[in-house]
């Protein structure tokens, strides 16, 4: 690969908003002064102390920064190789990682004097969290998501609109979490002069993909330091799922220039990535092509159309991936592998049998290929995977799929 | 000069307004699809927008959504597109066609490959709804090398500082989005519209046609009155939703054109 190239990875994106050749700013016209705004706005707010003081101090009082670095020793023990720690940012409030980028949006919505502000969602993660701190800035919030998702995540459903939220069921398309974008979007070029638009993951329009990277950044960051003290030494491998990225973006963007570290990302390989695209693996089994904003790997079929994609987790299930994970991709900088729905719910009965720890779907993916890898390795290699998000909004699919009756 | 530039050359001869249809190929299948396009250019079209369908087409309101999935699964594809443009090209080889679309078929098929068969099967232009001028390397500059007109869309969130290089590499003529939204959205109203026309005209020559919200013959000749001409989409497109006839489609384009024309 070609990655001694490099002088650095942490530089991109360039002023097209391009990560090699691809993000970039694929919209209409309409939206384009809008994100040329927010561009400048947030190049503004980033180098602003104040900003990042606001962002720090609702991350320690109202989220619960820093997230714990675990040891995870039962388990460790269990797969009788390399040692497993776990960052812990399901324990952040809300349940995942999703509220790190939110605050950091929300907070520039509000110095941009927006009053409206929008959300897509699959898993309904990413929806809750904006629901949660629009609920505690008394912003309007209405939050886009698939028919389809609308009916397998009714818990986090209910639990936008207990906070405020109005919650729309997108039926367009195939009503999953790319139509819930496109319906977005569509809100956005409408009301273009009071909304705000909250993406969930590091996709988007350039300057999406490398202002939720940089919210998310805090993940990594954190890990390191924990790493440092707990070890005395960076980890030898990384890894997280990925549905757009945004999770895994967040802990491996501050370890790209420490290339000692192996960077894994997980995508969800659904009932496997050889069948015909019964998967979500955008890179193990997609193309570059520009779909919501950029350019990037997706699932499209011959004549360029975006294929639904399919995976038990609901917040793996989108047909593409952040533009800065495709590029990392192609200059071999990160490995991206896929995992299966069965993999991924053998390692979810696992953590929380082994560690009393109840893990949402989407890690379950990055455990599952840590459970294949740590026996292969030696007992002082260290692995840390992003714990992101908890299993409590998962636990009915999880039900279903091992047979138990809820009711009972 | 292309089919484009011939037709705006005639109407201002001839001191007439023109009349835009955009309907989707392949929608609700192939051959009827391609009887509508026939129809068109007898039933007083001056240009015809032909769409592109695509999955997931961020800027269009329900209507036309629903037009390229019927379309999609009626087996439409890019290259069917294409043909259907060649089959009309067989009885008619003056109208102008302008393909509008997404960016991905086109990325996908690959643009040189793209721009030889467009050109071939007798496309004159394209307006690509998510390619801004950011990314004007990406086709628009290729495009107008291949001699094929690059039409660019211009919206009330165009403004003063932005709007020159909206401009800069546009061809045939300007789109301007009467309202902020998606198509097929609330009525536009020539009292809004007047000022914004006015506000292009002052900085390029191209002739500037207004689409986005239009759906009766009054509004046709009320917005064509105030512009170089009109587009009429959703409208149309909805016919077919409703089952209507080819000729039911073509006697309400019809009615559309005479009032754009009466402007
Ligand atoms: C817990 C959890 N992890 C991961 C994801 C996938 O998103 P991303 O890849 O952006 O982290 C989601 C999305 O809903 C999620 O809820």
């Amino acid at each position: 690969m070609a990655t001694e190239l490099f002088n650095s990875f942490m530089t991109g994106p360039d002023e097209k908003g391009r990560f090699g050749d691809f993000g970039g700013r694929f919209v209409s016209e309409t939206l384009m002064p809008l994100i040329l705004e927010l561009e400048a706005q947030y190049e503004h707010a980033k180098t602003d102390d104040s900003f990042w003081a606001e962002m720090h101090d609702l991350w320690t009082h109202y989220v619960g920064r820093p997230s714990p670095m675990y040891h995870a020793e039962r388990l460790t023990e269990h797969l009788g190789g390399a040692k497993v720690y776990m960052k812990r940012d399901e324990l952040n409030h809300t349940g995942a990682h999703k509220i790190n980028n939110v605050l950091g949006q929300i907070i520039l919505a509000r110095r941009m004097g927006k009053t409206r502000i929008i959300a897509e969602t699959g898993a309904g993660q990413h929806g809750v969290a904006t629901a949660t701190v629009c609920a505690k800035f008394g912003l309007k919030c209405v939050v886009y998501m698939g028919a389809h998702d609308v009916e397998r995540q009714a818990p986090n459903v209910f639990r936008m609109r207990l906070l405020g939220a109005e919650v729309v069921p997108v039926t367009s398309g195939r009503g999953t979490l790319k139509d819930a974008m496109n319906d977005a979007l569509r809100d956005w070029v409408t009301n273009v002069r009071d909304t705000f638009y909250c993406i969930g993951t590091v996709a988007g329009p350039h300057p999406y993909p490398a202002m939720v990277r940089d919210f998310q950044a805090i993940i990594g960051k954190e890990a390191k330091e924990q790493m440092m003290e707990a070890e005395g030494r960076l980890p030898d491998t990384i890894i997280a799922a990925i549905g757009g990225g945004s999770n895994a973006m967040g802990l491996f963007f501050p370890f790209l220039d420490d290339t000692s570290v192996n960077i894994i990302g997980v995508e969800a390989g659904g009932k496997g990535v050889n069948q015909k695209m019964e998967h979500c693996a955008s890179l193990t089994g997609g193309r570059p092509g520009v779909l919501h904003g950029n350019r990037t790997y997706l699932l499209q079929d011959d004549d360029g159309q975006i294929l639904e994609g399919f995976s038990i987790s609901a917040g793996l299930d989108y047909p593409g991936i952040g533009p800065e994970h495709a590029w990392l991709h192609e200059i071999g900088r990160a490995q991206y592998v896929a995992i299966t729905d069965k993999e991924a719910l053998e390692a979810f009965q696992l953590c929380c049998e082994k560690e009393g720890i109840i893990p949402a779907l989407e890690p379950s993916h990055a455990l599952a290929h840590v459970m294949k890898i740590a026996p292969t390795l030696p007992k002082d290699h260290i692995i840390c995977m992003n714990m992101c998000g908890r299993g409590d909004k998962d636990i009915f699919t999880v039900a279903k799929h091992l047979g138990f009756d809820m009711k009972i | 000069m292309t089919r484009i530039d011939d037709t705006f050359a005639k109407l201002k001869a001839a001191n007439k307004k023109a009349f835009v249809t955009y309907v989707m190929a392949g929608d609700p299948n192939y051959e009827t699809s391609l009887e509508v396009v026939k129809g068109l250019p007898a039933a007083g079209v001056d240009i015809i927008e032909l769409g592109l369908p695509f999955t997931d087409p961020m800027a269009d309101g329900s209507t036309i959504q629903l037009a390229g999935q019927r379309a999609l699964e009626a087996g439409m594809t890019l290259e069917k597109t294409l043909q259907l443009a060649r089959d009309f090209r067989t009885t008619d080889d003056t109208t102008p066609i302008v393909l509008m679309g997404y960016y991905n078929p086109i990325y996908n098929r690959g643009v040189d490959q793209f721009l030889q068969d467009a050109k071939e099967a007798g496309i004159d232009g394209m307006i690509v709804v998510d390619l801004p001028p950011e990314e004007d390397d990406e086709l628009c500059i290729p495009a107008q090398k291949a001699g094929l007109n690059f039409i660019r869309l211009a919206t009330p969130t165009t403004d003063e500082k932005r709007l020159p290089k909206v401009l800069e590499n546009t061809s045939g003529f300007v789109y301007y989005v009467s309202i902020t939204g998606i198509t097929g959205a609330a009525e536009a109203q020539a009292s809004d519209v007047a000022p914004e026309v006015a506000r292009i005209k002052s900085q390029t020559d191209l002739p500037i046609i207004v689409g986005f919200g239009i759906k009766t013959p009054e509004t046709a000749e009320a917005i064509a009155s105030v512009a170089d001409g009109t587009v009429v989409g959703s409208a149309i497109v909805s016919l077919l939703e409703n089952g209507k006839s080819v000729t039911e489609v073509l006697a309400f384009v019809k009615s559309l054109a005479d009032g754009a024309h009466r402007a």
